[in-house]
């Protein structure tokens, strides 16, 4: 016991009797329906879920903070510079005036941030849920399925925030942002992310094993990748396409973080608004999903 | 609800029902348990003893009857209930990424208990599981028994009315089965409230006041290890065991030599109140075992007469 007021957890301690006797045995005597205070609900239940895996981030953050620097750095080198040298000297107009590097950098930002939605929405809702069961251990607590739920989202928003943010910085050192208004495209990227990170998820929470990610990567989250207008146009597509891309949530965050990086974004503020109201819902509807279906996997 | 207000249940339960669609895994169960009291669900698995402490726990909804735990409806109130439970399931859910200190204090903190308090618990916590030397040692390499016990640990951070052990001790190697029953021994002593399962009738002796007896989603008997070995055995057991083969041609010749006999595939029990007493009689009706065990009844004995079955098969 270190301290002399001690209430005494039940069963601990060198010393019996005294300072031992609060504690399980004289509260078991009187049962009450008032909750204990500091019983964590709402927004503070959804906070410890958060806190959980800022504890298990902190041995892996050097690594993580370190690769979303150098990701987009080598794929802006490669890609921007490298093929765009070729690509703007080929056809000057064909992104309408800007170089290469700048018509990439943003699209490549909703796209890499998508990516790692995905990601951060798979495996760490397996563990919760099947593997090392963490979500089981905090359902023991006053934490329930939506406190598990938000509080996993808000990580990965965090998560999201951190790649986008890196991405940014590293875009604006290799001179692909026009303007101040890149800022907006880390808010429009995770919310990119988000969008596709609560389906994932509720979709996950669903399974018993990770076998259909790698399906899913293959057939969707790579085709949304490459053909949602962030490696070239969507006008350049063939016209009977181009509906089909407007299906794309990633195509709508692309269009938000290319108009936050060229400075056009609010030229047409109902545009930009659509686009955020579509991913939107999309987040909501998905974070919906989610709660419902680890509410359904932990309480049978 | 007329309750004792000298010692009202912290639990109570009647009727208590839990169905999967067609298949009823807890049929209407009555009991209740009382402040202070070690208290035990025996029975084999698939019996329902799970699907009961879920409930119990507030982490699966009842399908019918009714429930109070500390004087709550789970239903309403599940969070509040789980705040003043201390829950060891059945497998361990532990952060295999985090020291073992840190999942208790990561545990703690969904109490929402403040990180000083955390800190300050987890410390005597380590100090009661033994495993104050191993605090910032990752879970992942620790033996069974030690992450057994540091469930029990992180159970305990939030100063629980009553404890849940689903099978504490199943999986374990003995000397750690016989660690663990001394620190739940400790906690009883000090008055916790256990509610626990199991499967192995040593423990629910060792361990339990009192216990309901499961199976096939049913209670069938209830009350404290002694007065159910007194009610459904007698006081000694005669066990048999025969040559491979001799047991299936000794058909009737057990009859009048004990109180019951149970033919088990191998080897014959034969109840009675005194057991030396039934061999010597075997042996003069010439009866010619491998081997004579002569011992007091247990609660596996209580089972099988109950049920038929063994309870480990």
């Amino acid at each position: 016991m270190t301290a002399p007021d001690a209430a005494g957890t039940p069963g601990l301690g060198q010393t019996p009797g005294v300072g031992q006797t609060r504690g399980a045995a004289v509260r078991a005597g009187a049962p009450s329906g008032l909750p204990r205070p500091g019983t964590p609900s709402g927004i503070a239940a959804a906070a410890r879920v958060f806190e959980h895996r800022a504890w298990q981030y902190r041995r892996a953050f050097r690594g993580s903070l370190f690769g979303s620097f150098v990701n987009p750095a080598l794929f802006l080198m490669a890609m921007g510079l490298g093929l765009g040298g070729y690509v703007n000297a080929q056809s000057p107009a064909a992104f309408g005036g800007v170089t290469y590097l700048h018509f990439l950098a943003p699209g490549l930002l909703a796209g890499s941030v998508m990516q790692q939605a995905i990601f951060e929405a798979t495996f760490p809702v397996m563990e919760g849920l099947l593997w090392r069961r963490t979500f089981h251990a905090m359902y023991a607590t006053p934490l329930g399925p939506q406190a598990i739920a938000m509080g996993t989202l808000a990580w990965i928003t965090f998560r999201l925030a951190l790649v986008a943010s890196a991405f940014t910085l590293v875009s604006a050192l290799f001179g692909a942002t026009e303007s101040p208004l890149a800022i907006l495209g880390i808010p429009a990227a995770v919310l990119t992310g988000l969008a596709f990170a609560a389906w994932m998820g509720a979709y996950m929470a669903t399974q018993r094993t990770p076998d259909k990610f790698a399906a899913i990567f293959r057939w969707a989250i790579m085709p949304l990748f490459l053909f949602s207008g962030t490696f070239f146009p969507v006008a350049s597509l063939p016209a009977s396409i181009q509906p089909i891309i407007w299906l794309s949530p990633l195509w709508h965050g692309v269009e938000l973080t290319r108009g936050a990086a060229l400075g056009t974004l609010l030229d047409d503020p109902f545009r930009a608004l659509i686009h955020v109201a579509v991913l939107v819902i999309l987040t909501v509807a998905g974070a919906i999903l989610f709660v419902r279906n680890i509410r359904r996997k932990l309480a049978p | 609800m007329p309750m004792n207000p000298a010692s009202p249940p912290l639990i109570h339960a009647r009727g208590l029902t839990k169905r999967f669609g067609a298949f009823t895994a807890v049929d209407a169960v009555d009991f209740d348990v009382a402040p202070g009291e070690a208290f035990g669900f025996l029975g084999p698995n698939g019996a329902g003893k799970t699907s009961t402490m879920k409930m119990i726990g507030c982490t699966s909804p009842a399908s019918g009857g009714t429930l109070t735990v500390l004087g709550m409806d789970p239903e309403t109130q599940g969070p509040e209930i789980r705040g003043r439970l201390g829950v060891v399931p059945q497998q361990d859910t532990l952060d295999e990424e985090l020291t073992v200190r840190e999942n208790l204090l990561i545990y703690g903190r969904y109490f929402g208990l403040s990180r000083a308090e955390c800190g300050r618990r987890a410390d005597e916590l380590l100090e009661f599981a033994q495993l104050s030397e191993r605090g910032s040692s990752r879970v992942e390499p620790l033996s069974g028994g030690m992450k057994r016990r540091l469930t029990i640990a992180r159970s305990l951070i939030n100063e629980p009315d009553v404890m849940l052990l689903d099978e504490p001790t199943t999986g374990l190697d003995p000397q750690a089965r016989h660690l663990l029953w001394d620190r739940l021994y400790r906690l009883k002593q000090r008055g916790v409230t256990l509610v626990l399962t199991t499967h192995y009738m040593d423990e629910a002796e060792q361990l339990c006041d009192r216990l309901v007896v499961m199976d096939k989603a049913k209670i069938v008997a209830e009350g404290s290890p002694r007065s159910l070995i007194e009610q459904y055995s007698t006081r000694e057991v005669a066990e048999m065991r025969f040559a491979p083969g001799v047991q299936d041609t000794l058909d009737g010749q057990f009859n009048g030599l004990a109180d019951r006999v149970e033919h088990l595939p191998d080897r014959v029990l034969l109840y009675a109140e005194d057991g030396e007493a039934v061999a010597v009689a075997a042996h003069d009706r010439g009866l010619r075992p491998e081997t004579v065990l002569v011992r007091r009844s247990t609660l596996e004995d209580v089972f099988l007469r109950l049920t038929g079955r063994s309870l480990v098969d």
